[in-house]
């Protein structure tokens, strides 16, 4: 492990479970609530309480009901762009994805330490990310079997591909099909702990050359520390970046699945 | 790297608790509640377009009455200056009828007078020619003391009216 005196930078990717609930199981599996359980059920509840703001239903709207319409707006043009007019029916999934990753990087950025807590990124962790990879890849598949059956092979065989290459393109494609759900969770995962890694351990630049003197501190520690506004606002952007890259490769896939090619 | 490190004790606490949330994302809000901010979007979108296109329709029907208001205050004028002409040419026909007629009394009233006068100047001709005849025979009478016949004494008068 990478460590920059006693400041450990993956400790802030290390589950606790909370509340005593270490035991807590179902079938013989654990199912502690830890730290991670807490940020996604406070994901949920911040982006219930945000759609509920919306409701308000109104002809003249406020700027709440403004706001969630806006992103609600947002999924709906991002599928109408990639999957046309048929990929209307996937907003209620979509835009779930969309806000609920998008408030796990926003609330695993806050600046909860200052008051003694410690903040949580649950899409930094694969079994996350994997997860919301899975279900993507899993519609994909139930929607182009179901609406296509076995003609949804053709989509390994791209359009106007002599008859020689087929067996050639065949499983180039179907690996590239097949690999889609590992890229998506890993590029989620990847980019959250990247960039938590990188504050990290200039935030231990920062105490540790301060503790080994003015000199080091004025020069190593504020460079860092001037560093570290500027990446944590490339973190905001990361954040908002790699909840749209995830909707919008979703819907990319949904494409495939409802058009084929 | 704690995501490897601890896999093993907590995949399943992951993988269960992300299901409950997010299942809970999807089906209470995502399906419970983006279809309604959704459809009150669409409504007032179909609102925006409904109010547009009765606007649209209403300019459309504007112009039409306008239009429909000038070919009739076209013909209207038309009409009314027709109307106007043959008024005129009525008016101007009966002034002239009603003229010729004044002429034609006036003219009968003068021929009327001029045959009085001329009957009267007759008359009086005549009066003339009997009472000179008269005056002459009277003063051959006293003259000569011959008393001329009355006819000769009217031959003379009347040779003598003929002179001037």
């Amino acid at each position: 492990m990478a460590e920059s005196g006693k400041i450990d930078p993956m400790h802030q990717f290390a589950i606790e479970p909370l509340f005593g609930t270490d035991h807590l199981s179902i079938g013989g599996y654990n199912i502690a609530f830890t730290n991670s359980a807490l940020y996604m059920v406070a994901a949920a509840v911040v982006l219930w309480v945000f759609v509920v703001g919306g409701m308000k239903r109104q002809l003249v709207p406020g700027r709440w009901q403004m706001a969630v319409e806006y992103m609600t707006g947002f999924i709906k043009s991002l599928l109408i762009a990639n999957v046309g007019e048929g990929g209307k029916k996937y907003i209620p999934y979509v835009f779930s994805l969309f806000m609920f990753i998008l408030l796990a990087n926003l609330l695993g950025l806050l600046p909860l330490g200052l008051i003694g807590l410690h903040p949580f990124t649950f899409t930094s962790h694969f079994t996350a990310t994997g997860v919301l990879a899975i279900l993507s890849f899993s519609i994909v598949l139930i929607v182009g079997f179901s609406k296509h059956g076995l003609h949804f092979f053709s989509l390994f065989v791209p359009h106007g591909t002599p008859l020689p290459m087929i067996p050639v393109i065949f499983p180039i494609e179907l690996v590239s099909f097949m690999v889609r759900p590992f890229s998506l969770g890993l590029r989620l995962f990847v980019a959250m702990t990247a960039g938590h890694v990188l504050l990290k351990v200039l935030a231990g630049f920062v105490i540790n050359s301060s503790n080994a003197g003015v000199g080091y501190g004025l020069t190593v520690g504020s460079a860092s520390f001037i560093l570290m506004i500027g990446i944590s606002a490339l973190e905001v952007l990361v954040a908002v970046i790699q909840a749209y890259v995830f909707a919008l490769l979703t819907s990319v896939y949904i494409n495939d699945a409802e058009n084929l090619h | 790297m704690p995501q490897i490190a601890q896999i093993a004790e907590t995949y399943s606490s992951q993988i269960f608790w992300l299901l409950l949330t997010f299942g809970f994302v999807f089906f209470v809000i995502g399906l419970g509640m983006v279809p309604k901010v959704q459809a009150t979007a669409d409504a007032r979108d179909a609102k925006i377009t409904g109010d547009l296109d009765a606007a649209k329709a209403a300019f459309a029907r504007a112009d039409e009455a306008e239009a429909d208001y000038r070919t009739r205050d076209a013909e209207n004028r038309t009409a009314a200056q027709a109307t106007l002409a043959k008024a005129k040419a009525e008016a101007a026909k009966a002034s002239e009828a009603k003229l010729a007629a004044a002429d034609a009394e006036i003219a009968g009233r003068i021929s009327a007078a001029e045959a009085r006068i001329k009957a009267a100047s007759t008359a009086a001709m005549a009066e003339i020619e009997t009472v000179a005849a008269d005056a002459a025979r009277d003063m051959v009478a006293r003259i000569s003391g011959v008393s001329a016949s009355d006819e000769a004494a009217r031959n003379a008068v009347k040779a003598a009216l003929a002179h001037g």
